[in-house]
């Protein structure tokens, strides 16, 4: 499958995913965010990093971006879109998806790797893994404190639409698990339709065996569509 | 005012004022005068030190860029690729404004890479404090400096995108009154992309690019030069304040004006002394000069003064000369980008600097002279009265009588000064770029770096210093130093292609530090000749004193190198158990001078560190690498400081590391702990699987190599056996006191 990686000012994790999705067999090309047009049946990818600058709120200018019309329209579509981490932010100040990303409970910056327990294999994105399953996936972000209204957290259980929750290595969901304070260990979570995902880890950092783990690789390879290989 | 007052006002001295009247022809008025005492500071013109960093080897068959050619060296990486890094310091505006000044020394040793062409891809800092538990106000300042330098690090190199993949921080009550900030980045370029910063071609256009220019940081590079004192906070304006955005932007937006064929003639960084500095620079080294109007400079404040423009030090700004009748194409670019981009003058081949505002010539400077013709002085340098008693070392009223080997390394692991470092290296994007393998806090950090034509390289960096070790014998610290940085990479399987290197030390007016300066430099300029490593540029970093005193005098020293073809990787801690521990190198400790233990146990910094046998390190190196390209090595980590029990200790600090029983010789007349604590260079420690002990003790007698099998791994307990010494502990209980060591002092 061909992805588009939108690329802001500020964009950093905008080649990564170019990379792994290469490695991952998949086609990629960098869309620069003054452009208004993706072509149907291309995935779209919002990559992690700082979209310009962040220092209103993140992703609250990049939702103003020229690109961002057709990323809506491509997600109405039914087109796979995925927001890593500034990505995830952009996603949610647009309306893509719900909630809002805080600053980290503990305050600080956090780079390592989270554990993330399966919730559903009932998404492309999840198609790979078995509920209960445990990921490594490594996170890097400052805000990455997921908060909803009740009513909206009880919609995205009901509907089995919270994907990833932060556990520990042994998969259970602690609290001491959860890097950021994030409501219900939220994670990773996608639209009614099924189609779009937010997440704050980084599947494109562990697609390869050098990069220390590949848990990422399912993730990538269920938003291309392709199922998982028994 | 007269404008010899006005030179001296500004730091210049009588001589100096007569060098630049003489130069000139005639009375220099502010705005050169202004320009002079800037790059005639130390930070810009290295007139103190000029004469010792001559006695650095700078050559060799892998340097690109020498030493004082460019803004960074650069260095043969094989393949076509190349490798363009420096270290630079921001130790006086960390000092009084923690998060701007350790986030802008980021942001201009990022400039100073990509101003060679190189796309950056790593950064590593070097950090110094006092203790972060020292009682009272001194603590609590320590700590919310702390705070600010690593928050302001991970500001400016998260939101750039550039990983952060190692470095140190020490703690030691000699920086309390003036922390260190050496800030270090690696960028990667092919040979044919490598810019230079010369203005050439008459009638080019000279462009300004990046940010605004503000009044911030008016003349920083002369407060650098300076010793912190009390109203060193009132210095606060010649802090500049960083826009990391706006840097990656800058960065982003450059790589793609070079990657345009034949399009850019030369390009320069504005850093210390901003706009005076990269006029004159390029122009100097193009042997041409350059005209400029200051009423194009794009500017965020209004009413500036021409000495005000050409002083600034605002950050994310780069003087970039295209070929006539391209400019379009750069504008375009850097509209792309958001970027101001303006023609502010062009390339003459007058030799001089002018610069007019309003229609009017407000300076007119020979760009030689400015650039190249500061005085070099010839400094004092005496022996320091106390040294031969610093270096006197009487254990028997230090130790006690009964060795307490186990309470002794429970209370290191629980110290700041050697806990681990996650809580500062978990706040910085370490893998951003996919090029990271591992983890910071290994001996070696190492990237993968694409080949031109696909494929990797794999590139070893580390950052190494102690001024423990040089404050008690310069010379011998600083040879230790380079010796451990090369140690440290052959833990990596890596061959050391460059060194840069960061000198910080107090006032070079002082002949007692002068010559702590001096025998650092020629400690480490005969380490390098020994392992055939060239001094490929950096920085120096003097005036670090405050009303306290002195720093200890302190080298910090970066070295890049190439993985061996072959070599497997594998990480500074044990495995799952039953491997067979085995000691490279030299069994002798080097005993307790200078060492932490003594320090950080007993209050004590006395002694010296044993001398480095430098040939014997070079085949250790050698044989640390073939090791690496057998099957069955498990784990390698170097012995430093904190002696061979702590570098076993770290070993154990794993994820599911096994423990490990060890037993060390003790010589007659010589104490377990210094056996244990001594950091003796020439040491390293490596696991490997009881098949692979009879492959690697051959491998040593060939290359002349001691090995010796000191212990074996498996359990959960660490048991260790030296002479009398007998102490057994759980590997968890020391990793929990390790691991919240630092936490506990920062946020507790």
């Amino acid at each position: 499958m061909r992805f588009a990686v939108i690329q802001f000012p500020g964009s950093n994790c905008d080649r990564d995913c170019v990379h792994a999705l290469q490695v991952l067999g998949q086609e990629a090309r960098l869309v620069w965010h003054q452009e208004t047009r993706l072509d149907s049946g291309e995935g779209v990818i919002l990559p992690g990093g700082f979209s310009y600058g962040d220092y209103l709120r993140c992703g609250a200018i990049a939702r103003f971006s020229p690109i961002l019309p057709a990323v809506k329209a491509a997600a109405e579509r039914g087109e796979v879109v995925v927001g890593i981490c500034n990505g995830f932010q952009i996603l949610c100040e647009a309306g893509l998806l719900p909630g809002a990303l805080t600053r980290n409970e503990g305050l600080h910056f956090r780079c390592e790797t989270a554990y993330l327990r399966v919730e559903t294999p009932a998404s492309r994105f999840t198609s790979h893994f078995a509920t209960g399953q445990t990921l490594s996936v490594p996170i890097a972000h400052g805000e990455g404190c997921y908060r909803a209204d009740p009513e909206i957290l009880q919609e995205l259980e009901a509907e089995q639409r919270v994907l990833f929750r932060y556990c520990n290595a042994e998969g259970q969901v602690v609290p001491e698990a959860n890097p950021n304070g994030s409501s219900h260990h939220i994670a990773g979570i996608c639209n009614a339709g099924r189609n779009v995902l937010g997440m704050m880890p980084h599947p494109e950092r562990c697609c390869e065996v050098e990069m220390g783990g590949t848990d990422g690789r399912g993730i990538l390879l269920g938003a291309a569509g392709i199922g998982r290989k028994i | 005012m007269k404008a010899k007052e006005f030179a001296l006002k500004l730091g210049l001295t009588e001589q100096e004022y007569g060098t630049i009247e003489k130069g000139l022809g005639r009375e220099p008025n502010e705005n050169e005068l202004g320009m002079f005492s800037v790059m005639w500071s130390e930070h810009c013109s290295y007139k103190n030190t000029r004469r010792e960093l001559r006695k650095f080897p700078t050559t060799g068959p892998a340097v690109l860029v020498k030493a004082g050619e460019e803004n960074a060296g650069v260095v043969d990486a094989g393949d076509g690729l190349a490798l363009a890094y420096k270290i630079e310091s921001h130790n006086h505006p960390s000092a009084v404004e923690p998060f701007q000044g350790a986030a802008t020394g980021v942001g201009g040793i990022l400039r100073d890479i990509f101003t060679m062409g190189a796309r950056p891809v790593a950064f590593m800092d070097s950090l110094r404090f006092g203790r972060p538990q020292a009682k009272g106000e001194a603590g609590k300042r320590t700590r919310a400096l702390i705070h600010g330098v690593v928050s302001g690090i991970s500001h400016y190199g998260n939101c750039v995108g550039v990983p952060t993949v190692g470095g140190e921080l020490v703690f030691d009550p000699a920086y309390e009154g003036n922390p260190l900030v050496n800030v270090f980045c690696l960028g990667i370029l092919r040979h044919d992309q490598i810019r230079r910063g010369a203005a050439k071609g008459v009638g080019n256009p000279v462009f300004y690019v990046g940010a605004k220019t503000g009044r911030d940081g008016l003349a920083g590079a002369a407060f650098a030069s300076r010793d912190l004192t009390e109203e060193s906070k009132a210095d606060r304006p010649a802090v500049q304040v960083g826009d990391p955005f706006v840097g990656k932007l800058l960065f982003e937006a450059c790589l793609e004006l070079y990657a345009r064929p034949d399009l850019v003639v030369g390009v320069q960084d504005m850093g210390a002394a901003g706009l005076t500095c990269s006029t004159c620079e390029t122009a100097s080294r193009g042997g041409s000069g350059i005209e400029i109007e200051l009423d194009r400079v794009p500017q965020r404040e209004t009413g500036m003064t021409p000495y005000e423009i050409l002083l600034s030090e605002s950050q994310e700004r780069m003087l970039i000369i295209v070929h006539k009748g391209r400019e379009k194409e750069l504008k375009e670019i850097f509209a792309k980008w958001g970027l101001d981009a303006a023609e502010i003058g062009y390339v003459t081949e007058t030799g001089k600097v002018v610069v007019k505002a309003a229609g009017r010539v407000v300076a007119d400077v020979p760009a030689r002279l400015l650039a190249d013709d500061a005085p070099v002085y010839e400094r004092e340098a005496k022996v320091p009265a106390q040294l031969a008693e610093k270096q006197k070392l009487d254990l028997k009223k230090i130790l006690p009588t009964q060795p307490k080997v186990k309470e002794d390394l429970l209370k290191l692991a629980a110290s700041p000064a050697m806990g681990s470092r996650r809580w500062v290296w978990n706040q910085y994007d370490h893998m951003v770029g996919l090029r990271t393998l591992g983890k910071p806090g290994s001996d070696a950090a190492v990237l993968r770096i694409e080949k031109p034509g696909g494929g990797w390289v794999h590139v070893a960096m580390t950052l190494d210093g102690n001024g423990r070790w040089c404050a008690q014998d310069p010379r011998e610290g600083s040879r230790a130093l380079v010796a451990e940085a090369c140690r440290n990479l052959a833990c990596a399987g890596a061959v050391p292609l460059g060194l840069t290197d960061n000198l910080n030390y107090g006032n070079p007016h002082d002949p007692e530090i002068f010559w702590q300066l001096r025998e650092g430099v020629e400690g480490m300029a005969e380490a390098c000749r020994c392992f055939d490593l060239p001094v490929t540029g950096g920085n120096v970093s003097l005036y670090n004193q405050s009303p306290a005193g002195p720093i200890h005098p302190t080298p910090v020293v970066g070295v890049v190198g190439k993985v061996e073809e072959g070599v497997r990787l594998v990480p500074g801690v044990f495995g799952k158990g039953g491997g067979a521990i085995l000691l490279l190198g030299t069994q002798e400790s080097g005993g307790l001078g200078a060492s932490i233990y003594l320090q950080e146990i007993h209050g004590v910094l006395a002694g010296k560190l044993g001398k480095v046998d430098l040939a014997a390190e070079r085949k250790l190196h050698g044989l640390m690498r073939s090791v690496l390209k057998l099957a069955g090595v498990r784990s390698a980590h170097d012995v430093g400081e904190g002696g061979i029990l702590w570098a076993l200790a770290e070993m154990t600090f794993g994820e599911g590391s096994a423990g490990a029983e060890v037993t060390l010789p003790c010589g007659q007349g010589e104490r377990p702990e210094e056996v244990l604590f001594g950091e003796g260079a020439g040491r390293i420690l490596v696991e490997v699987e009881e098949e692979t002990v009879g492959m690697v003790e051959p491998l040593a007698k060939e290359l002349g190599v001691g090995c010796t099998r000191i212990g074996k791994t498996g359990g959960a307990d660490f048991e260790v056996t030296c002479g009398s010494v007998k102490e057994r502990w759980g590997v968890q209980e020391l990793r929990k006191l390790f691991d919240e060591a630092l936490p506990n002092a920062l946020e507790g």
